[in-house]
């Protein structure tokens, strides 16, 4: 079991003997963790390493085979989703629609009214409220900023994105990944899967390295406010 | 609706389809005013059945491309609301239709009702929600498969033959002024409700199966 240094705070997530089976293939082996609240926490790994899956595990998309998954004191993901934003390797917008209309529609899943909330959680992403174009015209790194910018348009207190910056240019993911990071000093917990870990690294606060099924190590980067309680934590 | 509303591609395909269906039927067969009154009801039912596939078989589509039911899953709004909102929007698309073509059939078939109006509509009414109850969860089930297109119609079908005999019979009898439909308005009115309430507890199921 890898550091669990600041997880006596009542930890946001808690995986107990994760596993999971796709046919015969196990691309989650037994694992067992937890993770403090207001940290960004960045997965890395090789393809294949079960990361998109432990996100979908954890999101709720995909039920374990076997163990459990506590995510914000709750047994399902259902129970806290209004309180959780996730963000897939789709973008999970329509694209017949214009940004403003995928956000007033999406935040109509939540209970949120209001054009301030959708053009503000616009704004926060680098894209303009008043754009009328369909997304099905927009850039990919417009349809990312915007699919971010549905993953937090509820102000979720956990956050949990599969490869936000893939198909992003430098310029355009490195904002983003400062979005995350504004996010975080919020006192919001993030997860991010990512490739490209490099653009993580002024903000993340652990690398969590996953490989076959497994979370191998968890490296922090940055301590633990100090009102966590002590314990073993740090680099393996 | 408003993405409909903008491509009109579930609503084009349906009445082209169905104009289809009228036009060669009432060359094909040539009826007389009397025989129409006989075989009308079934085949405006199999024009309106099979233009419903053709809009049911697209009700998904959308969220299936960049996998927006995801986002649905992982929201906290009730399946349930889903699926009715899904129900209610190819509802008004069939209905919509049937307010369309119903001139035409009068027109190409000659068509006078003998019994009361009234009870074409509610028929109608009562036909296309079993229609597309059903058929909005058979093609929610469907859309994992690999032939989903091939799929909805062929589990559709066999469940939909109490109700597309009731809805065949019934217009007839009115068409025709034979018989009173009421029975055939009862079969409609309890297959409606117990097929509206077993799709509603079986939805949450289909949506996340993996």
């Amino acid at each position: 079991m890898t550091g669990q240094s600041d997880s006596s705070r009542h930890p946001v997530i808690v995986l107990q003997d994760l596993v999971k089976f796709f046919g015969r293939f196990a691309a989650l082996r037994g694992i067992t963790e937890s993770f403090s609240p207001a940290r960004l926490y960045v997965v890395v790994g090789d393809n294949g390493a079960g990361k998109s899956t432990l996100l979908r595990v954890v999101a709720g998309l995909t039920q374990p085979s076997q163990g459990s998954v506590t995510l914000l004191g709750a047994r399902t993901a259902h129970e806290v989703a209004h309180r959780i934003g996730y963000m897939g390797h789709a973008p999970l917008l329509y694209d017949e629609l214009s940004g403003m209309e995928n956000l007033r529609y999406f935040a109509g899943l939540y209970g949120r009214e209001g054009d301030a909330i959708c053009g503000n959680s616009m704004q926060s992403v680098g894209l303009d409220p008043e754009l009328e174009r369909r997304v099905g015209q927009y850039s990919q790194g417009m349809r990312q900023r915007l699919s971010l910018a549905r993953a937090v348009l509820h102000n979720p207190e956990l956050m949990l994105l599969d490869e936000p910056f893939s198909n992003v240019d430098v310029h355009s993911a490195r904002d983003m990944a400062a979005v995350l990071g504004r996010v975080r000093d919020k006192g919001k917990t993030v997860f991010v899967v990512t490739h490209q870990s490099s653009l993580m690294e002024q903000v993340a606060d652990e690398f969590v390295h996953m490989s076959e099924g497994k979370i191998v190590s968890r490296e922090s980067v940055r301590q633990a406010p100090a009102s966590a309680t002590s314990g073993v934590g740090g680099e393996r | 609706m408003r993405i409909e509303w903008r491509s009109k591609d579930a609503i084009n395909s349906m009445l082209f389809f169905s104009l289809l269906v009228v036009v060669i039927f009432s060359f094909a067969f040539e009826p007389t005013a009397e025989q129409s009154r006989v075989i009308a009801g079934g085949l405006m039912w199999v024009a309106f059945l099979f233009a419903a596939v053709v809009a049911l078989n697209q009700t998904w589509a959308r969220e299936l491309r960049n996998q927006v039911l995801d986002a649905y899953r992982v929201s906290p709004a009730p399946p349930n609301s889903l699926f009715l909102a899904k129900v209610l929007g190819n509802f008004l698309f069939v209905v919509v239709l049937e307010v369309l073509m119903a001139p035409l059939f009068m027109v190409f078939y000659q068509l006078r009702s003998v019994g009361p109006v009234w009870q074409l509509v509610v028929i109608a009414l009562l036909g296309t929600w079993a229609l597309v109850v059903n058929g909005t969860f058979f093609a929610a089930l469907s859309i994992r498969t690999r032939s989903r297109e091939v799929m909805l119609p062929l589990i559709l079908f066999p469940i939909s033959i109490p109700a597309l005999l009731a809805m065949v019979h019934g217009t007839t009898w009115v068409l025709t002024g034979e018989s009173s439909p009421d029975t055939s308005i009862k079969l409609l009115l309890v297959y409606d409700v117990i097929f509206t309430a077993v799709c509603l507890l079986l939805f949450e199921s289909v949506l996340n199966a993996e």
